[in-house]
């Protein structure tokens, strides 16, 4: 019951990342879009693989080296929007200036 | 009673999550943000994975947050353009909808396999805690490539500095009021800060932590030493931050290749030895973490970059 609720809510959250990365033109709003995204589904599998006997210790341990490499992804993909915003003055991508 | 307060709970890290995405402002976003990954700790450690739940706080809610803050505080003092307007909203509702959709058909349509019994060959790895045995022992590829990876990401940043603030040191000029709230706690929180952390490490072996966690942990450490002005951050080449960067990945290669040597193949850990050799390479993995994390935090050496 209770992984289910916890399953369904990572599923959610990676909706909810997938629609902040596309809907958000702000580029720093789409690195944490992203981070979204991978902590959702590593609550899904981190639920997935609670269904056994108690937590199983691998996904635990994939979803610890997931968190880790996230960090660093969001450090450069950070760095490059300050680089960015450095060079051109805008923190958003050249083609998405104006709303359509 | 528990399903009650994991609706809740599940029902907080959506409402926090949809704000962050959906909220108006970038600084909001990335409170709302830093909020959503101390909520999801609490999730995880109802989930009974603790050692994930610690990782989750330190790491996406802590140096994310401190990063994502750090990086607003530059846009602002840059003054970029006002944040545009959310655009193609619906294309994108239904884009995220249906992968939730489709996901959450998946929870409901894959079987149920058991997972494998790591009970069985926990003691074969020379450490208590299972995580650490999955981490350090069983699939220690993925933790060796994925310090170097820590490396590269950090070799990426470096890459993003100008020519002209090569030579600096690190990151953006910190500017601590003396006897202010940031002097005086990066004063009394460092001591306690790394006690914290090396416990993490060596509790890690037998029971919660391990090196990830202190090492992050250390890593807030050196970051809040920095930006209290306790400590200066380092250039690109100074030489014992650079070693510290390197030594656990090294230390971990050379354990890997002493493998291959005597025992059955690269990175397996005879029995005999192998408490003794995860602690040691535990040890040189969270110095080379904590320096990789803090330095990944405070970004390249900018010298026009004022307090972020």
């Amino acid at each position: 019951m209770s992984l289910s609720i916890f399953a369904l809510t990572g599923a959610a959250l990676v909706g909810i990342g997938i629609y902040g990365l596309l809907a958000q033109a702000h580029l720093l709003r789409r690195v944490i879009a992203f981070n979204l995204i991978g902590s959702g589904l590593f609550l899904f599998l981190g639920a997935a693989g609670s269904r056994g006997i108690g937590i199983d210790p691998i996904p635990q341990a994939l979803i610890i080296t997931g968190i880790v490499v996230a960090l660093s992804a969001s450090a450069l993909a950070v760095t490059l929007v300050v680089a960015l915003a450095r060079a051109t003055g805008r923190a958003t991508l050249p083609d998405e200036e104006t709303p359509r | 009673m528990s399903a009650a307060l994991d609706i809740a709970l599940c029902a907080l890290i959506l409402g926090v999550g949809l704000a962050t995405v959906v909220g108006r402002g970038v600084f909001r976003a990335v409170i709302f943000f830093i909020t959503y990954g101390l909520l999801l700790a609490i999730g995880w450690a109802r989930l009974g994975a603790i050692d994930v739940a610690l990782a989750e706080a330190a790491i996406s809610a802590g140096l994310t947050g401190a990063l994502l803050l750090a990086a607003q505080g530059r846009l602002r003092t840059m003054k970029t353009e006002a944040e545009p307007p959310a655009r193609a909203r619906l294309p994108a509702a239904l884009a995220g909808l249906s992968v939730a959709c489709v996901l959450g058909w998946a929870w409901f349509a894959l079987p149920v396999d058991q997972a494998p019994d790591l009970s069985q060959v926990l003691p074969e790895s020379g450490v208590g805690n299972p995580v650490t045995a999955v981490l350090l022992n069983f699939r220690a590829w993925d933790t060796l490539l994925e310090s170097v990876v820590l490396l590269t990401a950090l070799v990426g940043v470096w890459m993003l500095a100008q020519d002209a603030d090569w030579d600096a040191a690190l990151g953006p000029r910190f500017h601590a009021r003396p006897n202010g709230v940031l002097a005086n706690f990066g004063r009394i929180l460092p001591p306690i800060g790394l006690i914290f952390g090396v416990y993490l490490v060596w509790a890690g072996a037998d029971d919660t932590g391990g090196a990830f966690q202190g090492g992050t942990v250390l890593a807030a450490v050196i970051l809040l030493a920095m930006m209290a002005g306790a400590l200066q951050p380092p250039s690109v080449a100074h030489p014992v931050w650079r070693v510290g960067l390197v030594l656990g990945p090294l230390v971990f290669v050379l354990a890997g290749i002493a493998g291959a040597l005597l025992s059955d193949g690269f990175l397996t850990l005879p029995l005999t030895i192998a408490k003794p050799a995860i602690l040691t390479i535990e040890a040189a993995l969270s110095l080379s973490i904590a320096a990789t994390l803090a330095l990944l935090v405070i970004g390249p050496p900018d010298d026009q970059g004022q307090d972020a």
